[in-house]
């Protein structure tokens, strides 16, 4: 099995690289006032990709380029996550590039790299292509952070996440090898094997180990490696913390799971005890670091680093039914998180970039539809009914307290009550307040059914989640994790 | 077979979105019209609930059964026994009460007003029919959303920070309760109410869970020392939102007590029920001392209902047939006086636009008719045989005679508190000279005031007089859940 190429296991990853090389071409010849081109080229893209990954679904688990890649159930589930994700980041940020001078080819080329980056996160299944996944969909990020390129903030944004991700690289490269060293291999499967029987010694293997969860850790964006978080999502442009907030979470979970699930569970009880402490600490002080945010980029940053903490319930408890279970949370998250930065996008423009909480005031009464979708996503995130969030923190709580850890369960359910509080306070600005801004909300049609469909999503599959809970029960099911 | 308690859910639901959607706030006539058709619609589907109700039954009737997560066995399961079967008519009839009272008094988004009551109003009845533990904590929650809303838009001038600790008081309590929820699906592999009434627990398990559910249960009653919110919440709400907080939301907590703790933690409801008791009567007596001192006339009144919500816990807790019906009888005659008081109040308040008992005096001179209908309410209030006060209470006190006679002498005590307390205030608001100018130029009440009054003051007399129909619906479930806390799980 190994011994094939299998290159269409990786078709979807190859669409992408060449729509990515083919915008980068057509780019230099369109005007400057054609630009919707390009984006509509991109839009295509994805929508191929995601099309061919439907269509060349397959109940078997395929390896790819001689055991580089695999192309699994987890692998399509995420991969077309991701593209919708993207895309919809794509519609959202459209009227919000334009008025910033970054409805430019380079943006969607780089954004379409990071895309590719985030697929071979998904699909490797070997140390170093994971590795080289993460540092495609890292540094396209970077550049997209630094791309409005006269604005100290965003400069300074980037410069911290480059010289912070960097270290995180380092750790995890530095933790790999020293699992090479142990059991001398970097083939997924063939480390699992390793371990199991016992090959290669304990001790560097755990030491790696610590390393590995350090490196997972930073691009997971827990504590204590959650730093760059809130400045990073504040300081780069509104259409690049959605996308950093969304689709990378997924990748992020798939490459977690990859490796300390597909390799390294022969060593669960040593990593368990890490992310039981980043679990902790990311739900704590996630929730309280937010409240004190006047910043709504900030604060949902802060929120993102609890509500990873609350994704580690799940993976903790190292069962296949608990993976599932995080799964659904990642991926309820990002639809979440993309509602949320979608408002932030709508209400910003030219010159303005509506970050602030008390640019939420009043919105019920300049716009009743979107406070109503805004209402939508704050409950969602603090996990309440009838929501998608709600049953996001329902499966991770429910796979917590059978793996026996009730106490985590009741640390869980106390710091969501903190996080209602800042969460409720949207609310409460939208609602309760009179407006101090009046100008009127104007958006491309494309971008309301788009918002809207995402909005009530949340609220649709809060009331039915059954689906989506099946797709990810088996798609781990499937691809045999643990 | 029709889907009656489907149809109480869904009705008032979607009468609520279709008020959201084709309701506009420059012609809020076509809104209010709507929503009261909706309501009244919503009543009409759960009266069949009452006339084909099998009173010999202790078993659940008009069970709907659907799978609904497969995964973790959760279900749309519903259904009614003697006990939840007359919540659901209460609520659906305050459902109508609260929407004809804000008729012409609401003035700002009325669409979204109307529209979060009828949704709330569905989502109270998915409570008192649910049967499977998701399926309550999901319509238990989300009710918390219209209602967070109702008080901080349409409330007083502390509304935002009586909204939030609303709030944030009840998350704190049903965040425990959903891991209790969790596990006991973990240790019966289900989340079907009823079979956690047969699962064998543990003494230490039992207390840990009764603390969970308890939180969740006292503070939505509210019990002393879990009681603030209510006062907060009930003066800044608007008139409809005190209506339903006090009539229905309060009893949702006490019906938790009942469906929930009794059944499923009984050897931990008997070790504990001194403490509850204790609470109980706490509630009871300080918190009637502390309504006697109230100058605002709301806050009187959400203080007396916490002292009446005292004697609902103090009869579920003596464990015996009459304590348990007199409480369940307390339960509904609180939710009639309890929405007529804050009607009464809300009438007041349209016209004076204040609350204080000394802003008032003499009002009867300038308004007969409603001074006639508050009397009638007030002795209501206060027990008085005759009024559906007085049953619930007068079962309630032999109750608690029967298994000790100072714990009944406790009790009784509000029968004099209670009596003071609201005549009290009756007689500085209403009787007396006219007080000040702004009393003597008040206008009688309308006919739709005089209607809404009226259908309460019926309701009120006739549970009075005869209360047999309320009580025959409820005694075969009642029996049959004391043998259910009798048996023990250990």
């Amino acid at each position: 099995m190994l011994a094939q190429l299998n290159y269409w296991a990786a078709l979807p990853e190859i669409i992408i690289l060449a729509s990515a090389s083919l915008i980068l071409l057509i780019d230099l010849f369109i005007p400057d006032d054609r630009r919707h081109i390009s984006y509509w080229l991109t839009q295509l893209a994805l929508l191929l990709a995601a099309g061919v990954t439907i269509v060349t679904r397959n109940p078997d688990v395929i390896h790819g380029y001689h055991g580089l890649i695999v192309d699994d159930r987890l692998a399509d589930v995420l991969r077309v996550a991701c593209f919708l994700s993207v895309s919809l980041m794509l519609f959202y940020s459209r009227g919000y590039l334009v008025a910033r001078n970054l409805f430019r080819g380079d943006v969607f080329v780089l954004t379409l790299f990071a895309l590719l980056g985030m697929q071979v996160m998904i699909t490797g299944a070997n140390f170093l292509t994971l590795y080289l996944g993460l540092e495609l969909m890292s540094l396209s990020l970077y550049a997209l952070v630094a791309s409005p390129r006269d604005h100290p903030r965003s400069s300074e944004a980037a410069m911290k996440y480059f010289v912070l991700g960097a270290l995180a690289s380092g750790m995890l490269l530095y933790g790999l090898s020293m699992i090479y060293g142990a059991t001398g291999s970097l083939d997924l499967d063939t480390v699992a094997r390793a371990i199991y029987e016992r090959h290669g010694s304990r001790l560097l293997l755990t030491f790696g180990l610590v390393f590995i969860v350090s490196g997972l850790a930073f691009k997971l964006a827990v504590v204590p490696y959650h730093m760059w978080v809130p400045d990073v999502y504040d300081g780069a442009p509104t259409a690049v913390t959605i996308l950093i907030g969304t689709a990378p979470k997924m990748a992020a979970f798939a490459m977690t799971l990859r490796i300390l699930s597909g390799a390294l569970q022969g060593s669960a009880v040593d990593w368990q005890g890490m992310l039981i402490i980043l679990c902790v600490l990311s739900m704590v002080l996630g929730n309280l670091i937010a409240i004190s945010q006047t910043n709504i980029k900030r604060m949902l940053a802060y929120s993102t680093i609890a509500n990873m903490g609350y994704m580690l319930l799940g993976f903790l408890t190292t069962t296949g039914d608990g993976f599932a279970a995080a799964m659904f949370y990642t991926v309820s998250y990002a639809l979440t998180s993309l509602a949320s930065f979608g408002i932030v996008l709508l209400l910003s423009r030219q010159g303005f970039e509506s970050d602030q909480l008390d640019d939420f005031k009043g919105l019920n009464q300049r716009s009743p539809w979107w406070a109503f979708i805004m209402l939508l996503v704050m409950f969602s995130l603090a996990g309440l009914p009838p929501t998608i969030g709600f049953y996001a923190k329902f499966m991770v709580i429910t796979e917590a307290v059978n793996e026996g850890f009730v106490w985590l369960a009741v640390i869980a359910v106390l710091t969501s009550l903190i996080g209602a509080f800042y969460y409720l306070r949207i609310v409460k600005l939208m609602y309760f307040d009179d407006p101090v801004e009046t100008m009127p909300i104007v958006v491309r049609g494309d971008t309301w059914l788009a918002l809207s469909a995402n909005g009530l999503l949340l609220l649709i599959l809060g009331v039915l989640p059954q689906q989506l809970i099946a797709l990810c029960a088996t798609a781990l099911a499937q691809s045999n994790f643990p | 077979m029709t889907p009656y308690l489907s149809l109480s859910i869904w009705v008032p639901i979607v009468a609520g979105i279709a008020v959201l959607v084709f309701g506009r706030d420059r012609d809020a006539g076509f809104a209010r019209w709507i929503a009261l058709i909706g309501a009244i619609a919503g009543f009409f589907v759960t009266i069949p609930l009452y006339l084909h109700f099998d009173t010999t039954s202790s078993s659940m009737q008009f069970v709907e059964f659907a799978p609904w997560i497969p995964r973790f066995d959760i279900n749309y399961y519903l259904g009614v026994d003697g006990i939840s079967v007359l919540f659901i008519l209460l609520n659906s009839f305050v459902t109508v009460l609260v929407v004809w009272a804000g008729w012409e008094v609401i003035t700002v988004r009325v669409a979204q007003y109307l529209a979060a009551f009828l949704i709330m109003s569905g989502l109270m009845n998915g409570v008192f029919c649910a049967l499977d533990g998701i399926l309550f904590y999901l319509v238990f929650e989300a009710m918390l959303i219209p209602m967070y809303l109702i008080i901080g838009i349409w409330g007083g001038p502390n509304r935002v920070y009586a909204a939030i600790k609303f709030f944030l008081y009840t998350l704190l309590g049903s965040l425990l309760m959903l891991v209790a929820l969790i596990y006991l699906y973990n240790v019966s592999q289900s989340f079907e109410i009823l079979k956690w009434y047969r699962v064998p627990l543990e003494m230490r398990t039992q207390v840990l869970l009764f603390v969970a559910f308890f939180l969740a249960f006292a503070v939505k009653v509210p019990m002393w020392p879990v009681h603030t919110w209510l006062p907060d919440a009930h003066v800044e709400a608007p008139t409809g939102g005190s209506v339903v907080l006090a009539a229905i939301t309060l009893k949702i907590g006490a019906y938790g007590f009942v469906r929930f703790i009794l059944p499923i933690v009984p050897d931990a409801s008997r070790y504990l029920s001194g403490f509850v008791i204790t609470l109980s009567l706490i509630a009871v007596i300080y918190i009637g001392f502390v309504a006697l001192v109230q100058s605002d006339m709301k806050k009187l009144i959400a203080y007396s209902s916490i002292s009446h919500m005292g004697f609902v816990t103090l009869g579920f807790f003596l464990f015996s047939q009459l304590g348990v019906e007199g409480a369940l009888a307390q339960m509904i005659s609180h939710g009639f006086v309890s929405a007529a008081m804050f009607l009464c109040v809300g009438v007041m308040y349209d016209r004076m636009h204040s609350r204080l008992i000394a802003d008032y005096g003499g009002v009867v001179n300038t308004m007969p008719k409603f001074a006639a209908f508050m009397m009638l309410f007030a002795m209501a209030n206060a027990g008085l045989p005759g009024t559906s006060g007085f049953v619930g209470e007068f079962l309630v006190i032999l109750a608690a005679v029967k298994a000790n006679f100072w714990l009944g002498f406790g009790a009784a005590i509000t029968l004099i508190l209670g009596a003071a307390y609201t005549l009290w205030m009756y007689k500085r608001v209403i009787f007396g000279d006219v007080a000040n100018n702004n009393v003597a130029k008040l206008k009688d009440i309308g006919s739709r005031e005089f209607w809404l009054l009226g259908t309460v003051a019926a309701a009120v007399l006739a549970m009075g007089i005869w209360p047999k129909p309320f009580i025959d619906v409820m005694h075969t479930s009642v029996s049959d859940l004391l043998q259910v806390v009798a048996r023990s799980k250990l």
